[in-house]
């Protein structure tokens, strides 16, 4: 088979990956999940756990050391089954607390500590490396099979160059579909799709090879039997110290793999999932490991002595000819190896991103998460860099171990160095003692000890420790042997590595956690994480904030976005039972924003960047009394009184509003009459002036200065009528006698009426207007004329109040459910918040220039028109400039809808106390 | 040469109407049209005489007053009130700052005129 043809039929089996994770992104896009978030899908994406090292190397492990091989099924088998309070504890969390990562979740669960987060990331990177490493090796190898030992310009620089680019081209497909949206919560759909999708290749792929064995060439089962009882892969001798040590490995690693953890727990959406996988995953672990056997026997009976077992479900089918099947083979360990390191990329580059990147750049920028730029788009560079980078490590560690080492070495040696982190996770999750000190030091221990019994010495004689040290230990020290520490011989190096790391890490976290005391952040963390099914969110770590909403709204849609922000402080403020986008400040807020924002950034960044605008990340002394004394008595009582206090603080907030708008609109009836004389008397005082001046001296004058004077009597009588029209106006709209003209028109249409009819003033022609057109073409069923009115006010505003140097307005209409909303930002200094209270009432004027020409009408009645229409005007907080939503109804039916809208005006005008 | 007026208002035909009929009757006229900015034009300028504006854009006319009233060299610089607010709680605001006279808008010229002479003798 020719080795282009090989590549042909992988890139279109990448075409077809990207396809589904394309259509997949697609339909989640727009809303419709359904089966993309079903337990079948998750079941399926848990089996990223069997990467190639499962679907080559097993088959080599077998023809190495017989039976043994079914430990690293056996592991995650009894996990899933066995650990099930475990796992469902796990998840529970990670959703709870908004996780990302595994070492997001050991940094929130001991304090928000961002040094653990960094740890445990060089940790999972350390330890991933090698992993990725290998699974470039499979690939490499496996082209290497296919394009065979022939003079063919495959030379010896060639397997290298195969790696290079299929990182490369993994790297892109990661960066496509990994780092598309920043809300974990919104979880990657593309690429869980595809990787569903490789479970199924590389299943059927291992299947179909195993049953072309058993039936195709040894001819049924019983003669496969036969073969197998004679072989010599039944009868190696079971090590009962291996065995224990490589189930038990296997079963942690299948919980703290960074990869696992993503699937496992940041990808999960919804609980009950974990109940199906739980039986369907071992199922699919029995199912792929079926055949392994049968592979390994036959492979090692009947081909040539000096084959590599480990390729032996690729050179099996090539050996008798059935090419279609080894290009099956060959997609299926191709499948393996793409999916794990699409998602350890993806779970290491949010780490990276999170625990080392965003941290270092809030250090240099110091000013503070709200000052400037656009954070989303730096944290979604620092994950696009991070893949990169960890695809760089593994390509660069492939070339530089020579890609020698048997396949299920390296497999092991990364399971071992992950597993350091179970005991912090472990304790974390169940004990309320275990402290930050003590996580750092059992998983500083433990790895060191694996790095130095297990990882370094991996790389043979010629690597870092000389064969010298390895026989004598360090400068003759005989106890400090890598392999025999503590004089301890004759065990299995696996064995004794995985023994001590994990005997000192346990050792120095709990020696550690019990000789240290944890801060108050830890404490609440802790007892939200062991507690999660108590009470959830019961602690709370924030005490009352000085920070403004509008500061933290201007934070929040820099890294959720502008839409999700808005839409989530517009929620909390109707919760709290008031009007608009900025809710009062309450440590409850700021809690529930922290756990949206660890969704984007991480629990460590989220928590410091909320400390910097709130400033201070201040713990109650309230907070830790409920901390201190938990008996149940206790909780139910404060809890009480908190609801209690809650209501209390609720109908004060509502009465102070109610009284602030009271005293407002009572200084404004009082002031309505000034204001009003004020407003007449200024053009009729030029009117008199000026025609008193032509009266007393028309006959001197040149025929020039006749025309200006007779010019601005004209233009201030207009200027009166236009107050008059105002005034009759807005009566009329709030006596609710407006007759509608609903006619279906385009939004756009009336925008550009707006346009037009705005630009025509003095101050207006310096103003420049940009449209983003994209919603302009939504049909509506309004009254063109009040709209256009209402947009012409909102245009005509801008010219004459926009303070910017080159003032400039953006025009932009998104559809949101059943409404469209037209914002109309400017590019000013804004409206202070104590303004944009009252800017809806009549003849307010914030500015009090004469030159803005207005009575201060035109946004009271903008306001009685968008209530007449069904809709409404508010004006939308932390855009910089001052802005204005005005928000349209879509569905509204004709005469009834307008009628319905009308009698709602009613009624708020009524309420209003007018 | 006549004497100095500073007229401190912000409604630019207003403006153009007081500039004309004071002009026409010899004096010299400089005008103004910011609040915050208003003091520090009166120390300046140095006029012989202020018509005020209460209702300017950043700071009220009364508080000019009120400030200028203060300093010790304009204790007695006649400064006339001319405003479109005129409720008698205006009024007594104005003659508890200091005001010299108060007028209200829309005023007549030859009261204007008239008020100025008075104002400017003494």
């Amino acid at each position: 088979m020719s080795f282009n043809l090989l590549v042909l039929v992988c890139l279109l089996y990448v075409a077809l990956l990207f396809l589904v994770a394309y259509a997949a992104e697609r339909r989640a896009a727009a809303g419709r999940l359904g089966w993309l978030r079903s337990p079948l899908v998750y079941t399926l994406s848990l089996s990223i756990y069997c990467t190639a090292w499962t679907f080559y190397g097993a088959v080599g492990y077998a023809a190495r050391s017989g039976l043994e091989f079914v430990t690293i099924y056996l592991g995650p088998t009894l996990a899933m089954v066995g650990w099930w309070w475990f796992l469902r504890k796990l998840v529970r969390v990670g959703r709870s607390q908004r996780v990302t990562s595994i070492a997001d979740l050991i940094s929130s669960r001991y304090g928000k500590s961002n040094a653990l987060g960094v740890l445990v990331t060089l940790m999972a990177v350390i330890g991933t490396t090698p992993y990725i490493a290998l699974q470039l090796q499979s690939v490499t190898l496996s082209f290497a099979v296919f394009a065979g030992p022939g003079p063919a310009g495959w030379g010896r620089g060639e397997p290298a160059a195969t790696a290079f680019w299929v990182a490369v081209g993994l790297a892109l497909f990661t960066i496509l579909f990994g780092t598309r949206n920043l809300d974990a919560n919104e979880r990657h759909h593309g690429v869980v799709m595809a990787i569903a999708l490789e479970a199924v290749v590389k299943l059927a792929a291992l299947l179909a090879v195993g049953v072309f064995v058993v039936w195709g060439l040894v001819g049924g089962v019983p003669e496969m039997l036969a073969r197998i009882d004679s072989s010599a892969v039944a009868r190696q001798p079971l090590d009962s110290g291996r065995w224990v040590t490589l189930i038990f490995l296997s079963a942690v690693a299948f919980v703290s793999l960074p990869r696992m953890f993503q699937v496992l727990v940041v990808e999960n959406s919804d609980e009950r999932h974990l109940a199906i996988a739980s039986w369907a995953f071992p199922l699919y672990l029995l199912l792929i490991s079926l055949f392994v056997v049968p592979i390994a026997v036959f492979g090692l009976a009947e081909l040539p002595a000096g084959a590599n077992p480990d390729l032996f479900v690729l050179t099996l089918p090539l050996a008798f000819d059935a090419e279609g099947l080894a290009m099956v083979a060959f997609l299926g360990g191709f499948s393996s190896a793409t999916s794990m390191v699409i998602v350890a990329a993806i779970a290491l580059s949010t780490m990276v991103s999170n625990h080392v990147v965003m941290p270092l750049w809030l250090a240099l920028r110091g000013g503070g998460a709200s000052m400037s730029g656009d954070v989303r788009n730096i944290v979604l560079r620092a994950r696009r860099v991070s893949i990169g980078a960890i695809l760089a490590l593994g390509y660069l560690y492939y070339v530089f171990s020579g890609g020698g080492a048997a396949l299920a070495a390296i497999g092991l040696i990364s399971f071992a160095g992950v597993a350091q982190v179970f005991p912090a996770l472990l304790g974390g999750l169940f004990w309320r003692g275990a402290t930050r000190v003590g996580a750092a030091a059992g998983l500083l221990t433990g790895f060191a000890i694996w790095g130095y019994t297990m990882f370094l010495p991996s790389f043979g004689d010629s690597g870092p420790m000389s064969a010298r040290l390895l026989a004598e230990g360090p400068f003759g020290i005989g106890w400090l042997r890598p392999q025999a520490l503590f004089g301890i011989e004759g065990l299995d190096p696996l064995v004794h590595a995985m023994f001590w790391s994990m005997t000192l890490n346990s050792f120095a976290f709990v020696l550690g956690s019990l000789f240290s005391f944890p801060a108050p952040l830890e404490r609440l963390q802790g007892a939200q994480f062991v507690n999660v099914f108590g009470h959830s969110g019961a602690a709370r770590g924030w005490s009352g904030g000085v920070a403004e909403a509008e500061d933290l709204l201007v934070m929040a849609q820099r890294i959720l976005g502008a839409q999700e922000a808005q839409e989530m402080f517009q929620a909390e403020s109707r919760r709290q039972g008031r009007e608009g986008y900025l809710p009062d400040v309450t440590p409850d807020f700021i809690e529930r924003l922290e756990r949206e924002l660890t969704g984007s950034v991480g629990a460590a960044t989220a928590h410091a960047m909320l400390a910097q605008t709130v400033g201070g990340s201040a713990v109650s002394v309230q907070d830790l009394m409920a901390v201190a004394d938990e008996t149940a008595q206790m909780l139910e009582y404060s809890s009480r009184l908190e609801a209690k206090s809650r209501e209390l603080a609720r109908t004060a907030r509502q009465l102070r509003d109610a009284n602030e708008k009271l005293t407002a609109l009572s200084r404004q009836k009082d002031a309505f009459l000034s204001q009003i004389s004020h407003e007449l008397r200024t053009p009729m005082s030029s009117i008199r002036a000026f025609s008193e001046i032509l009266l007393e001296g028309a006959d001197e004058m040149s025929g020039a200065e006749l025309r200006r004077y007779a010019g601005i009597i004209h233009e201030e009588t207009i200027r009166l009528t236009r107050l008059l029209d105002d005034l009759l106006d807005l009566s009329v709209l709030e006596a609710g006698r407006v007759t509608l003209n609903i006619a279906p028109v385009q939004l756009g249409t009336i925008v550009q009426r707006a346009v037009t009819a705005a630009g025509s003033g003095r101050q207006a022609r310096r103003l420049r207007i940009r449209l983003e057109d994209s919603g302009f073409g939504v049909t509506l069923r309004t009254d063109a004329d009040r709209l256009a009115q209402v947009f012409i006010n909102l245009i005509s505003n801008a010219g004459k109040y926009c303070d910017a140097e080159r003032p400039e307005l953006v025009i932009r209409a998104r559809r949101r459910g059943d409404r469209l909303d037209v914002d109309f930002v400017d590019n000013g200094s804004g409206i202070a918040k104590c303004d944009q209270e009252v800017i809806f009432e009549k003849f307010i004027r914030l500015s009090d220039q004469a030159r803005a020409g207005g009575a201060g009408l035109g946004l009271a009645i903008c306001h009685e028109i968008m209530l007449k229409l069904g809709g409404r005007i508010s004006y939308l907080p932390g855009q910089g400039g001052t802005a204005f939503r005005v928000s349209i109804p879509l569905v509204a039916s004709q005469g009834g809808g307008a009628e319905a809208a009308s009698q709602g005006a009613g009624g708020s005008r009524a309420a209003a106390g007018r | 040469m006549g004497s100095h007026i500073l007229l401190i208002e912000d409604e630019p035909n207003i403006t153009e109407a007081l500039r004309y009929i004071l002009q026409r009757e010899g004096y010299r006229v400089d005008t103004h049209s910011d609040g915050a900015s208003a003091l520090e034009t009166i120390r300046e300028r140095r006029p012989d005489m202020v018509i005020l504006d209460v209702m300017l854009p950043h700071r009220s006319g009364y508080d000019i007053l009120r400030d200028l009233r203060a300093e010790p060299t304009h204790a007695d610089l006649p400064v006339m009130i001319l405003t479109a607010r005129g409720q008698d709680k205006d009024r007594d605001l104005a003659t508890r700052y200091g005001a010299s006279r108060f007028m209200t808008k829309p005023f007549s010229n030859a009261e204007v005129l008239a008020t100025v002479r008075e104002l400017l003798a003494r």
